[in-house]
């Protein structure tokens, strides 16, 4: 397939064949993983920055272990501790980052629409890992590769997408692919955790996490910002928990062999029972596994896309 | 008959062709066209032009004292001049705020300098202390130098019996309370109307009713204390339906909308494009529907521009970084032509909604085509369209939607009493 995307912002920039193929690279790359010498000369030469304007261990150090697997030699710019401090404009980064004439910029920024700020403004491909509430498409197309490894299809399944949906771009980007390509998807949350016009979502709304769950084949829990009960949108952590965090009773409607996601870092006993992290349904360290076997992916595609057209 | 120096043959008064006769400033006749003799008087051909009463803008910020970099007072009458504005109503929150008679004075000397004969700076006076919300401003100093209403626009009042207190002391001096109509809480932070869009883009939204429950108070306080209110830049369909049903009841409240709010809708955002970002935000179609209907019947009284000029790299950030506003003076009145090609509006409700009803609110004076009147009028070709290009904006803010598209309809001369302030 003729990669012809130059940035990837958002996941319904994709095509669902774009996804497919998304998953089949994928697939080889996680094989590549598996080798004792992990490490190929496919991007040898090629420079990839990473900009996390916003902290995030997790998702830098999947996209930096995938630059050095594909031989790219990869930079991180972080907000502080460099030039780029606060007060500098989103633009001027820009700039700045032009000027060392990057193949790729992987960004993650706290506004919603940063990423294609850049992307706007920049000729390398900018590759969003988080923006604001707004998108998250890495996420999503990890999550989905991990379903795929265990489904054969995801026409006839059923998600649901447990917490704070409001303020998660993970949630957003998991709704398009997951319908995208063919799942239906719940959501479920307090209210104050739903953005205002959930309605026009392609999703059915639960307040109930047992409902929720009754005939689900995964449930996908988000991370709950601890500040959120500060901001006047729950009552306390504790009955956040006892009600709204995921518990092995609410399974217990689930479809057989239902799978339990978490984007990570989680806050174990919060929105997650402990123990359902670690059991046998769990995916979530499989999420962490192939994130890099996706990441790999698109560093490929949008490496060595053909640039032909836009 | 009295006596005529100046006569403009040949101009358009809502379908009918006069010559339009002025003496000592002030208009001494419309006549039918060709039939005005007026021996001592210079002679302009008005080339078939529309002529409409100089406008006045009860809602502008010209930036001046504190961010000439945005604008000043000379390049924001300059803009007013060329988009057909005689008088402008320029809002308190400058730095420092216009909270007392040095400013006020400060700004009139300023526009006095720079235009001595127009437009004409007709500034709002802080309704408290520095806009915080804390003490009343010196409402009596104010309108002794020259103010002609009182606003903390820009900064709702939190304070409700602070808000009904400053209504009561203003209405001594016989200054209108303009009120910016957004409950201090549910509408924090938020960049963009609360909805669908928003919930898409992963911004924050402002609720509809964030703007509804300020007008609602305003009208209880109004219709209270039996004084009189006027609310600044409605956008949504709740607000009209409420200030219908209060002016049904005689309450004195009165209020504006602004040109963006009555053509583009939320899906302007698009994809952050924050040429867009107002505050309100734009609404949906819905809303544009109301108040385009509340415009025709007079439930909104008037129009504004909310002009907010900013620097470009200002606006060339990300969505939620970017200031709310846009520039709006150079354009206002293309933009309302706009509605008149689509026969939403008619020249006569221009008339009304960009003069004579806001002299009436504001007891400015203006031009009714009648003798005696200011001879403050614009002559406008209809048929003119015009790329609003960087360079063709006269203000130094560029910050509007329409940058570098064509808009309809060029002002070609402006006269404020009998002088020509302006000609392309
Ligand atoms: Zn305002």
């Amino acid at each position: 397939m003729n990669w012809r995307h130059k940035d990837l912002l958002e996941i319904s920039q994709l095509s669902p064949a774009e996804i497919g193929h998304v998953f089949e690279t994928a697939a080889r790359f996680a094989e590549v993983n598996q080798r004792p010498i992990k490490k190929v000369p496919i991007l040898k030469g090629k420079s990839v920055v990473l900009f996390f304007a916003e902290a995030s261990t997790r998702t830098k150090t999947s996209f930096d272990m995938a630059g050095k697997r594909l031989s790219a030699d990869t930079f991180s710019l972080a907000k502080s501790g460099s030039s780029l401090q606060k007060g500098e404009s989103l633009k001027d980064t820009a700039l700045t980052l032009q000027a060392m004439n990057p193949d790729a910029i992987v960004i993650r920024h706290w506004d919603s629409g940063a990423a294609r700020f850049l992307a706007e403004r920049l000729e390398c491909s900018v590759i969003n890992a988080g923006d604001g509430w707004h998108a998250h498409p890495t996420q999503a197309l990890l999550d989905g590769f991990t379903l795929s490894r265990v489904w054969d299809s995801f026409e006839g399944k059923t998600v649901c997408i447990l917490g704070d949906v409001a303020h998660s771009r993970v949630a957003r980007s998991d709704v398009e692919l997951l319908t995208m390509l063919g799942a239906r998807v719940r959501v479920c949350a307090p209210r104050t955790l739903l953005p205002a016009a959930i309605t026009t979502w392609p999703v059915e709304v639960f307040s109930d996490v047992g409902r929720a769950c009754a005939g689900v084949d995964a449930v996908i829990c988000l991370r709950l910002q601890l500040e959120r009960q500060q901001a006047g949108l729950l009552p306390d952590l504790r009955e956040y928990a006892g009600i709204y965090g995921l518990a092995p009773r609410h399974l217990e409607k689930a479809n057989p062999g239902v799978k339990i996601m978490h984007p990570g870092p989680m806050n174990r006993g919060l929105e997650i029972a402990s123990e359902l992290a670690d059991c046998g349904a769990s995916l979530i360290l499989d999420q962490v596994a192939a994130g890099v076997a996706v990441r790999m992916t698109l560093l490929h595609l949008y490496l060595t896309r053909s640039r032909v057209s836009a | 008959m009295a006596h005529v120096d100046l006569l403009i043959r040949n101009v358009s008064w809502q379908d009918r062709d006069c010559d339009l006769l002025v003496g000592d400033g002030k208009v001494v006749e419309l006549a039918d066209a060709g039939t005005a003799q007026a021996p001592e008087a210079r002679v302009v051909d008005g080339g078939g032009l529309t002529v409409l009463p100089s406008l006045i803008d009860a809602h502008v910020h010209l930036r001046e004292p504190g961010q000439e970099y945005k604008e000043d007072i000379a390049s924001g009458l300059s803009a007013a001049a060329g988009g057909g504005f005689g008088q402008v109503m320029a809002m308190a929150n400058t730095s420092p705020v216009n909270d007392t008679a040095s400013v006020t004075r400060l700004m009139l000397q300023k526009a006095v300098q720079a235009f001595p004969n127009g437009p004409w700076v007709r500034p709002v006076g802080a309704l408290t202390v520095g806009l915080a919300g804390k003490e009343l401003a010196p409402a009596g100093e104010l309108f002794r130098a020259g103010c002609v209403a009182l606003s903390n626009d820009g900064v709702p009042v939190e304070n409700t019996e602070l808000f009904r207190r400053a209504m009561e002391y203003a209405a001594d001096f016989g200054l209108k309370v303009i009120d910016h109509c957004e409950d201090p809480w549910l509408g924090r932070g938020g960049v963009m109307n609360e909805g669908e869009i928003s919930g898409r883009l992963g911004l924050k939204g402002v609720p509809t009713v964030s703007e509804a429950m300020q007008v609602a108070r305003d009208i209880l306080l109004a219709s209270y204390l039996n004084l009189p209110v006027h609310l600044a830049h409605i956008s949504c369909r709740e607000s009209v339906e409420l200030i219908a049903r209060a002016k049904e009841r005689g309450v004195p409240v009165t209020a504006e909308t602004c040109p963006h709010y009555l053509l583009w809708d939320e899906t302007r955002v698009g994809n952050y494009d924050t040429s867009v970002r107002v505050n309100p935000p734009l609404r949906t179609r819905d809303d544009v529907l109301a108040l385009r209907q509340a415009v025709r019947t007079g439930v909104i009284d008037i129009l504004v521009t909310d002009h907010a000029p900013h620097a470009a790299h200002e606006k060339e950030v990300t969505f939620a970084d970017a200031p709310n506003g846009i520039s709006g003076l150079d354009t206002a009145l293309s933009l309302t032509y706009e509605l008149v090609r689509s026969g939403e509006l008619d020249f006569a409700d221009i008339a009304r909604l960009w003069c004579w009803r806001t002299a009436d609110i504001f007891s400015l004076p203006a031009n009714r085509m009648q003798p005696g009147d200011p001879a403050d009028f614009v002559l406008f070709d209809p048929d003119l369209a015009w790329v609003a290009s960087a360079e063709a904006l006269l203000s130094k803010g560029k910050n509007t939607p329409c940058l570098d598209k064509e808009v309809p309809g060029r002002v070609m001369a402006h006269y404020l009493g009998g002088e020509k302030v302006f000609s392309r």
